[in-house]
């Protein structure tokens, strides 16, 4: 079991209230590396503790002199440079125009890529073959090509098409969808592999054929344990939007820009558009972190551990190519088997003897093998006491010299009997 | 194809990649340095440290790579008059490569992060009970196997870092891709998919051989528990 693992089954079986649940969480989070510290321990931490902010401060105060006095430049900390920055027609004329530029683009983007992404995660699953490589190979290469490659490409294709006024919105939009959408489609392709097995299964069953079943049983399920997923990619869809001020999209950045190279005081209208993107962004993440836990309530646990949050990665399609590898197919409907597989022979001797080695240990009166027990006789499951052996083996005419010792391999001959 | 050739032979394409993958290389180097002194300064117990970390991670995860760029032409150069070399172009060169490794390290310390995530709580309980000092635990026992752990995302963050390097562009770099494919399409107009897959399939031939090392390398290295 991994630490994370670890702390997130010891989260939620100490704390339902929300203080709780944080103080606990944080705690075990420290204590990977240092002990609950002694007093000496402490003062040094403490001692420690005032130097790096006495160094983060001076840090921030040589940036800061840094600003107010550059070797050539005037101080870009005086009033004159922000007022204009920051002045009510700065906001109406050039910053908000700007947000809701980039606002636009974003969500026709991440709606584009929401379509985009589930039509090819479903072709990447369906069962014919040239539909998934075709599918394959468009987000394959999506994925790999740069944004910015795609922007400018698009851009100078549409100008050259004849629509001018449109070329630099379409060509963003186009591009977010291509890249963001062929990260989607990984996430559903994820997404209904992490499902239960029985869910296809069980649709099949019912007549449903294997494109109906994506759509209407185990996509839908996979769309819901992907949402935090989803909005982190909103993240990523919005600060791309940045790159179209390079193809002149008239989007935050670039209408700041254009404020400042008005008043010459570039450095402070990008810090302003840099603050707007920030908080708008970091909501977005907050938004994405807590929202697993907000799911949880709303659904009934169909799908296991939805794919790790990739806020931590920058591409969230990394569905990590770790966790995909250690995946495997859990027998009995997802419930981790009682006893170490060790045994790596055929399944069809597994026998009773072996079973009880492995068993007597972890016994799990909810496990699915326990359900054998009420509707198999008790002499399939229960060990045999030597007597009991003695006379099965006599009644099938085994010869008494195996050692008693060898009671596995014998009751194996008994079920090949 | 035929259009393909003539563009490949009229312009230096390999040389526009080479100056992607050293920028790659070089913001890599950087940001892998600042990463791991952030993924320290993360799980150290000095509070104000780990105060610092997380700021400046969520700082640069939220803040869009291209408004860096340009703050690093416009503010630091232009305005601060900040630079590296009286060369306009190498001093653009490591502005870049400044403002790419500054971003890239927040992604790194989060894939490192994630990668302290898989390594068990007996090991640094174990080196705790040895005696081992913070430094020393983190150095000796934890970091190795989190390097261990974190190739996928490390690796997912250097295809990132070589795509994102064609936003050089935004701070002036003027040999890379992006800027020699704009140049292209404006003199070859007639010829613009070919021009873009020219590039396309550069990036494609880069990127999956990198994808397919760090796929081998992480199962390769993973700690089996």
């Amino acid at each position: 079991m991994t630490s994370a693992q670890a702390e997130t089954a010891e989260t939620t079986a100490v704390a339902p209230s929300k203080g709780l649940f944080r103080r606990r969480a944080k705690s075990v989070e420290q204590s990977v590396l240092f002990d609950e510290p002694g007093p000496r321990a402490r003062r040094r931490i403490r001692l420690f503790n005032v130097f790096g902010a006495i160094a983060i401060v001076a840090f921030v105060v040589w940036i800061l002199y840094r600003f107010a006095n550059p070797p050539q430049g005037e101080n870009q900390l005086s009033w004159d440079l922000w007022k204009p920055a920051l002045s009510a027609d700065a906001w109406i004329y050039f910053y908000l125009p700007g947000l809701l530029a980039t606002l636009e683009a974003s969500v026709l983007a991440i709606v584009g890529s929401m379509v985009f992404g589930v039509v090819f995660g479903i072709g990447r699953l369906l069962p014919v073959r040239i539909v998934r490589w075709i599918s394959s190979a468009v987000v394959e290469f999506c994925r790999a090509v740069p944004v910015l490659l795609f922007m400018i490409f698009f851009w100078r294709l549409f100008a050259g098409m004849g629509f001018n006024d449109g070329a630099a919105f379409w060509a963003v939009v186009l591009s977010l969808v291509l890249y963001n959408g062929s990260v989607v489609a990984e996430l559903v392709r994820s997404g209904v592999g992490n499902l239960p097995r029985g869910q296809h299964e069980a649709a099949i069953a019912l007549g449903m054929s294997p494109l109906r079943s994506l759509v209407s049983v185990e996509v839908p399920q996979a769309l819901i344990a992907m949402l935090p997923a989803m909005i982190t990619q909103l993240v990523v869809v919005l600060k791309d939007t940045a790159l179209g001020s390079i193809i002149t999209y008239t989007d935050l950045l670039q209408e700041s820009r254009r404020l400042g190279s008005a008043h010459f005081d570039t450095l402070q209208t990008l810090c302003v558009s840099a603050v707007i993107y920030f908080i708008i962004c970091y909501i977005l993440s907050i938004v994405a972190e807590r929202l697993p836990e907000r799911l949880k309530r709303h659904t009934i646990g169909v799908v296991r551990e939805p794919v790790q949050a990739p806020i931590a990665i920058l591409d969230p399609s990394n569905v990590l190519a770790q966790e995909r590898a250690s995946e495997r197919e859990l027998p009995q409907g997802g419930a981790e088997p009682l006893f170490p597989d060790h045994y790596h022979g055929s399944n069809a001797v597994v026998t009773d003897a072996w079973r009880y080695a492995h068993m007597e240990h972890g016994h799990d009166p909810r496990h699915p093998d326990e359900h054998l027990k009420t509707i198999l006789p008790e002499s399939v499951y229960r060990k045999r006491s030597q007597a009991e052996d003695k006379a099965v083996r006599s009644v099938w005419g085994d010869s008494d010299d195996e050692d008693a010792g060898d009671t596995g391999d014998a009751s194996a001959k008994d079920e090949k009997k | 194809m035929q259009e393909m050739m003539t563009l490949l032979s009229n312009y230096n394409v390999p040389a526009a990649f080479w100056v992607n993958v050293q920028l790659t290389l070089w913001s890599a180097l950087f940001s892998l340095i600042l990463g791991v002194i952030l993924v320290m300064m993360r799980i150290s117990p000095v509070g104000s440290l780990r105060g610092f970390a997380v700021a400046f991670v969520e700082f640069f995860k939220n803040m869009p790579l291209t408004i860096i760029m340009v703050f690093m032409l416009l503010g630091v150069f232009v305005q601060l008059r900040f630079q590296f070399s009286s060369t306009f172009s190498t001093n653009f060169y490591w502005l870049a490569i400044t403002g790419l490794s500054l971003y890239t390290s927040a992604f790194v310390c989060e894939s490192l992060r994630s990668g302290i995530n898989t390594v068990p709580l007996g090991q640094a309980e174990a080196a705790r009970s040895l005696g081992l000092s913070f430094f020393q635990t983190a150095g000796l026992i934890i970091l190795p196997q989190a390097f261990r752990g974190s190739v996928a995302p490390l690796g997912n963050t250097l295809i990132a870092l070589l795509k994102n390097s064609t936003v050089a562009a935004a701070a002036s770099v003027a040999t890379e891709t992006s800027t020699l494919m704009k140049t292209m399409i404006e003199y070859n107009a007639s010829m613009i998919i070919a021009v873009f897959l020219i590039f396309a399939i550069g990036y494609v031939i880069l990127i999956i051989p990198i994808g397919l090392l760090t796929t081998w390398l992480s199962n390769k290295l993973a700690v089996r528990r």
